[in-house]
């Protein structure tokens, strides 16, 4: 039953990053490529539209998450205090960038919301692998000092960083070394995602600059991906143990080759809709290999006192488990069935759909 | 450790209380929605169909601040309430993730097509996609009611030898005999904000001598949503409620009451007066003797017990806050019921539009049953201390036990700045759309 829980929220958080994603990755390109009022404003209407609908997958996933394993969500969310409500503050920015840009007809006003939406979008997308970086390196659980638990074993608390910014140290920030090549990591790819997103909604002037642009990254992704593999092995040594072990699980790492490899096609798609699939594996399968590397630790711990939060030790019981089964399943269907009547509705390029507020 | 709930808890009440706001617009907002959709398919008089789409834009204006004030309340639990969150996520998690699952899909889903999909849909379905983001909007009420409800009065949980309260009844969280009351009061509360903010901007108009035809149709429904919906939240919902504190937070009951010394036959009902927590006693007080013992049991000469009956430690931690915040919304609620009386006899005597001193009044007063929403809940929470789960989990012993004082600190003031950019930037937006105006259209 946990496991159960484990892979729905795994599909949940999947979703969020895969929607947000193209999301965030509309706001850096946004930030660094629009050039004209016209690109900018179909390229914001593009993440305008619909971020609202994506942010719902974060609530989604927080509560079940909070529903299904109580302990891990209260270690976690304590833990990482302060980087969290950071990510609330620029979520709340980047929405006030995408709903009031086209409020006021006037080049100041577009001009400071712009920013405020292409700027949080660059630091969540930073933030968001920086979190990512620090689920697989793990955290010092029960703050232990000198050899004593401070708090109980499943708490910790992280400062934003350790004047060493190494990985390794006893007491690791937030942001290390390690942390930040896994958030560029992140920038870059959902920078990928959210370009494809813009070819496939948008008639923007930039759309086959855009594609070029999505092969340099693409390049640069290799390169990335490469570096991190091997800084990976230093900073969590166990991390193949489970690939070698079921090998099956070996599909969510090809998901991530398929969708490098297929980027460098990118021009000659006969689809838009190919290049922002090709995406898509990538975000899915970079998720899917980082959680399965550490199944079914949810949060290593870095010391050997207090042991890692795992699936099984801050689940809530069967009962409560079972019963949210119920209506998850339930509720599911209703969400496909409201995705697929607003496809039938709200699908196709944006640039003449009237936005109402 | 002190510093540490203070800040703790200023942070959650400073941004729960400007969250709700929004929600109590909107939820109240979009049956009014409904009904004018509802009137146009019958009537297909474009007036009402324009008032639909109108007020659909304040209502998606509020939709996205509630969503991005929304999700750091959701935050919260985690972030600064660690341990309550650890011990009773088994419990609250079931209905906070229902309410995730079920109403912001729909209310997210809806209001999008609402907005764009007029033309595409026709007008049955439109009404249809209006109705649901009703649905959602209540639907996401019931279920953070239903959250609070088990806080106030918890029902269907087994406490395990590690302290975690977890589910052992399911559907007793939904029969919780908390719940029901306290929904159906916070909706019509929510309908009595909207109706204000419609009969406040249709009172707008009427006296700025523009858009006439929608001021009085504003004006209109506004104060008969507003006189029903002011006396359904005295009676029965706001009654069956006091009923309920009686019930199950006796001591809460009292301390609200601003009852210190209990009497021997009918307890007094206190309008007005000021605690002195020193001498316990209220000061300047006006009072009418047996009548809450007849409005709590519908017996004059009943006992209710006071302050005096209780340990200090059973009691509220901030008496005077809970008193007043009672008292504010309760005697609020009273002057709702006389404003929109007299507004309504007005309309039936057709002289509403022309009588300025209550347009005015109209007008100005849209303020105030926000402040009674909020007074409300707080009578709700105060009244609920020095426990998060009444009776049974200290709001001391649930706070997050690693994050120190001077990072909460922090974000409490980050929470306070940008909270005032909000304000400010949604008072522009909603001003200038009511400055607008609903656009004359035909469809």
């Amino acid at each position: 039953m946990e496991l159960f829980w484990y892979l729905i929220i795994a599909v949940v958080l999947a979703i969020f990053f895969i929607l947000d994603g193209y999301n965030f990755g509309t706001g850096i390109i946004h930030l660094f490529f629009a050039k004209t009022e016209k690109d900018k404003a179909v390229i914001a209407k593009s993440a305008g539209l619909f971020w609202d609908f994506n942010e719902v997958w974060l609530v989604a996933g927080g509560g079940l998450l909070f529903m299904a394993f109580p302990t891990f969500y209260a270690s976690v969310f304590s833990g990482f205090y302060l980087p969290l409500i950071i990510v609330l503050w620029l979520i709340i920015f980047r929405a006030l960038g995408l709903e009031l840009r086209s409020q006021f007809n006037n080049k100041m006003w577009k001009a400071i919301w712009d920013a405020s939406f292409g700027v949080s979008s660059l630091l969540l997308a930073l933030f968001f692998g920086i979190a990512l970086g620090n689920v697989v390196r793990g955290v010092n659980l029960g703050g232990i000092e000198n050899g004593v638990s401070v708090y109980e074993g499943h708490y910790f608390f992280l400062p934003l960083w350790d004047s060493s910014f190494s990985p390794l140290s006893h007491t690791p920030g937030v942001i290390d070394w390690f942390t930040i090549i896994i958030g560029v990591i992140a920038v870059v790819t959902i920078a990928i995602h959210g370009a494809n997103w813009i070819v496939l909604k948008t008639n923007s002037t930039i759309n086959n600059k855009l594609k070029s642009t999505i092969f340099n990254l693409n390049i640069l992704l290799v390169v990335l991906t490469v570096f991190s593999l091997i800084v990976w092995q230093i900073v969590n040594p166990n991390s193949l143990n489970n690939f070698i072990d079921k090998p099956y699980l070996l599909l969510f790492p090809m998901l991530y080759l398929t969708g490098l490899f297929g980027l460098f096609f990118i021009k000659k798609f006969k689809k838009e809709v190919y290049g922002f699939i090709m995406s898509t594996l990538l975000i899915l399968g970079g998720i899917t290999s980082s959680l399965a590397s550490l199944f079914p630790v949810l949060l290593p711990s870095t010391n050997n006192v207090n042991e890692s939060l795992t699936i099984y030790n801050t689940a809530t019981t069967a009962y409560g488990l079972s019963i949210g089964l119920g209506w998850g399943v339930f509720g599911f269907i209703l969400v496909i069935v409201y995705v697929i009547i607003q496809k039938k509705f709200l699908g196709g390029k944006i640039d003449e759909m009237d936005y109402g507020h | 450790m002190e510093d540490m709930i203070f800040y703790d808890r200023l942070q959650f009440a400073f941004t729960i209380t400007f969250h709700y706001i929004f929600p109590q617009l909107t939820m109240g907002l979009s049956l009014i929605i409904v009904y004018f959709k509802w009137k146009f398919l019958k009537t297909t008089i474009e007036k009402y169909n324009n008032a639909a789409k109108f007020f659909m834009k304040i209502f998606a204006i509020n939709f996205t601040m509630g969503v991005i004030t929304g999700i750091p309340m959701e935050f919260q639990f985690g972030t600064n309430w660690a341990k309550f969150s650890e011990l009773t996520g088994g419990i609250i998690g079931q209905t906070l993730a229902m309410e995730g699952l079920f109403s912001f899909f729909l209310e997210s889903s809806f209001l999008a097509l609402f907005i764009f999909g007029e033309k595409l849909m026709g007008q049955k379905l439109h009404f249809l996609t209006g109705f649901l983001v009703f649905l959602g909007s209540w639907a996401s009420g019931y279920l953070i009611l239903a959250t609070n409800a088990w806080m106030q009065h918890p029902v269907g949980y087994e406490i395990l030898d590690n302290g975690k309260f977890v589910l052992e009844n399911f559907s007793a969280l939904f029969s919780n005999p908390w719940l029901l009351p306290a929904f159906l009061h916070n909706q019509v509360a929510s309908v009595v904000t909207s109706s204000f903010v419609v009969a406040s901007i249709g009172a707008f108009y009427v006296l700025r001598d523009k858009n006439l035809e929608y001021g009085k149709l504003f004006l209109k429904t506004g104060v008969i949503f507003g006189l029903v919906s002011s006396l359904l939240l005295a009676f029965p919902t706001g009654d069956l409620n006091a009923k309920n504190v009686a019930k199950y937070q006796p001591a809460a009951f009292a301390a609200m009451e601003g009852i210190f010394e209990t009497e021997d036959a009918g307890a007094e009902i206190v309008l007005i007066g000021q605690p002195d927590m020193v001498r316990k006693k209220l000061d300047n007080k006006i009072a009418v003797p047996n009548i809450l013992s007849f409005l709590t049991y519908q017996e004059w000469d009943k006992q209710i017990a006071g302050m005096d009956q209780f340990k200090k430690e059973e009691l509220p931690s901030n008496i005077p806050a809970l008193y007043y915040s009672y008292h504010i919304m309760v005697g609020l609620g009273t002057i709702f019921i006389a404003i929109m009386g007299l507004a309504v006899f007005l309309l039936w005597k057709r002289k509403l539009y022309s009588f300025k001193p209550l347009l005015w009044s109209i007008l100005f007063l849209v303020p105030f049953p926000y402040i009674a929403n909020i007074t409300g809940w707080y009578t709700a929470e105060l009244g609920r201390q020095p426990y998060l789960v009444y009776g049974l989990l200290k709001t001391s012993e649930g706070v997050s036990p690693n994050v120190s004082s001077g990072n909460t600190l922090f974000t409490l003031l980050g929470f306070v700045a940008l909270y005032m950019l909000l304000g400010l930037l949604f008072l522009i937006l909603v001003g200038k759309t009511i400055y607008q105006g609903p656009i004359h259209q035909k469809h």
